[in-house]
């Protein structure tokens, strides 16, 4: 693809920069930023941020392949689980909350891929640290949106992560093939698996961000980050699948966000949410991206209001 | 003799300055126990939901709820003194490396091998061997009050339990120090922290798991004979929470081969630690 330099949109950020300092009746009253403009803009953070992203791509990989270890373990404890209740394989095998022991096993590569969707390594930390040392004036001044900004890096990032994790990723899916035992979803449930991904990660990058934003109101999030992370890891269903939890725990799960960022979309692909529900549960899942998309926007606006920068 | 109780001494004073270092962040130091806790907590909780669906880790291994839980303490109590005592001291000897800084150590006229494994103390990790204390005794009451197979582990075996968690230690150690030893040769290893999460990985689980098929052998042999990591935590664990003495299947021969591996390794790190510092080229002005 090709794209001029500097792009339209970059000019119209300069003038707008300098008019800060420069008395605005010096310039000719500028143009309204067109929507083409914006695309430019976004275009130039996303080109960025994927540069920026792939210099370290031999480490990235190799970081990823390393990541996958821990699943051997998983795979030995869960073979040792279901052998001390039944046969683990065959046509009588033993089941652990409608999983079994096969579907174990793929259930924990799938949240892998939920997670490398839904995760958001420093995100919320890095709005909080923003805020206190005032780097966050950036996003005042400017005529670009904190919240856009942060999203386009984050898909950039996600991006160039995909592009290079996807051997690792191929490579052990490759190997683990049998432990997928109903074979590839169809269609519709597969589409639903792939929307359940992207909302996953819209609903991860909004829910960090508005952890964030609490920067605004205390000075110090860090212990406040670990315990949601804590959490959300635990009820995510990252650990194990949450129809392991007890049913009454299990009813309270069902009504919380964070199983969109792990156990949903593994669920969905191993076929374990029944077919007539699935729409209704994507909607649910859709109402809560909403939810939060408002509720980021809300804090934030909030903030904004709240915050008072000094010096430069 | 004289010796050693200086270095009894040098010791005591690495510990009191890390613990002046960490007292005068409390709250830092506090919310750090907590979270320790809180990953605690979350792991006590996993193996808890399994045990409602299973009755044991493995069929005809033993490791029933009770006694698995005080595997899990004696990994908790491992893990808890090697995070405290060496792995700061680790990865700062990495970074030293790098920067040069080794250079200093090296002038000291003491062990530079000790004084690289001792220098910081984290008395913040220490949570996690209260917590596994906690783990022990609610499960060693649970064993010792239950009505199906009750069991109280004599005094012999506590002794050797206190024996083979300080070989497990010791092992832990050696591969630790072996590991960032190897940043000397590589120029830096950032990703220690992460091999020692896969490592410990490994070696929290019933080392019978492993024992199948045509990944797992490989990887137990592996584990069990070249790099000693599964004997760390579950000879212990098996002295104290099943018996030993007159077994069938030899498994007696693992706490043996554990003493074996435990002087072999730490003399194996030790030789490896000074060919490192042999390699070493200083990297400061």
């Amino acid at each position: 693809m090709s794209i001029k330099f500097p792009p339209p949109g970059a000019r119209h950020q300069e003038i707008a920069l300098s008019s800060v300092t420069v008395p605005a009746d010096d310039f000719p009253p500028l143009p309204a930023p067109t929507f083409g403009h914006r695309v430019a803009v976004w275009w130039m953070i996303l080109k960025t941020s994927l540069g920026e992203r792939l210099v370290y791509r031999g480490d990235f990989a190799l970081g990823t392949l390393m990541r996958f270890l821990p699943i051997i373990t998983q795979i030995f404890l869960w073979y040792a689980v279901f052998d001390s209740i039944g046969d683990p394989e065959g046509s009588s095998a033993a089941q652990i909350g409608g999983f079994g022991f096969r579907d174990m096993v793929a259930y924990y590569l799938l949240t892998m891929i939920a997670r490398a969707f839904s995760s958001m390594p420093g995100l919320a930390s890095g709005i909080a640290q923003q805020i206190r040392e005032g780097e966050i004036k950036r996003f005042l001044i400017q005529p670009i949106d904190l919240i856009a900004f942060l999203l386009l890096t984050r898909i950039a990032h996600k991006l160039a992560y995909y592009a290079i994790a996807v051997a690792p990723f191929a490579l052990v899916f490759f190997l683990a093939r049998d432990y997928f035992v109903g074979g590839w979803p169809s269609l519709p449930v597969f589409l639903a698996f792939c929307g359940s991904l992207v909302m996953g990660f819209l609903i991860g990058f909004f829910l960090e961000a508005a952890i964030g934003m609490i920067g605004f109101w205390f000075l110090e999030v860090s212990s406040l980050l670990f315990v949601i992370m804590l959490f959300s890891f635990f009820l995510s269903g990252h650990m194990f699948p949450l129809t392991m939890l007890p049913e009454s725990v299990l009813t309270v799960v069902n009504w919380l966000p964070f199983k969109y960022l792990a156990y949903f979309p593994a669920a969905i692909f191993l076929e374990k949410i029944p077919e007539e529900e699935l729409a209704r549960e994507m909607w649910i899942e859709a109402g809560w991206l909403v939810f939060f998309i408002i509720l980021c926007r809300i804090a934030y606006a909030r903030g904004v209001k709240r915050y008072s920068g000094f010096g430069g | 003799m004289e010796e050693l109780l200086r270095y009894i001494r040098v010791f005591a004073t690495f510990a009191r300055n890390s613990l002046v270092r960490d007292m005068t962040f409390r709250l830092n130091f506090f919310l750090q126990c907590v979270s320790s806790l809180g990953w605690t907590a979350m792991n006590v909780g996993f193996y808890l939901i399994i045990f409602e669906h299973t009755g044991s880790i493995g069929e005809g291994t033993g490791w029933d709820r009770d006694r698995f839980f005080l595997f899990i303490a004696t990994t908790w109590f491992i893990n808890s003194l090697v995070q405290a005592f060496f792995m700061p001291n680790a990865q700062e000897f990495s970074e030293m490396i790098r920067t040069g800084g080794l250079d200093f150590a090296l002038l000291k006229p003491i062990d530079t091998q000790f004084l690289i494994s001792f220098r910081r103390v984290d008395w913040s990790q220490l949570s996690n061997f209260f917590a596994g204390g906690v783990i022990a005794a609610v499960s060693l009451w649970n064993l010792a009050h239950r009505e199906v197979d009750p069991m109280v582990p004599s005094a012999l075996s506590v002794v050797l339990y206190l024996v083979f968690v300080v070989c497990g230690i010791m092992i832990m150690y050696s591969v630790m120090i072996t590991l960032s030893a190897t940043s000397v040769w590589l120029g830096r290893n950032q990703s220690l922290y992460n091999f020692w999460f896969y490592i410990t990985n490994f070696s929290r689980y019933p080392m019978e798991i492993y024992n199948r098929g045509y990944l797992g052998k490989p990887l137990f042999g592996l584990f069990t004979f070249v790099i000693p990591i599964l004997l760390v935590v579950n000879v212990p664990a098996r002295i104290l929470a099943d018996p030993l003495v007159a077994r069938e299947d030899g498994a007696q021969w693992y706490v043996v081969w554990a003493a074996v591996m435990t002087v072999f390794s730490v003399l194996a790190s030790r030789w490896l630690f000074r060919k490192s510092l042999l390699s070493y080229r200083s990297a400061s002005s």
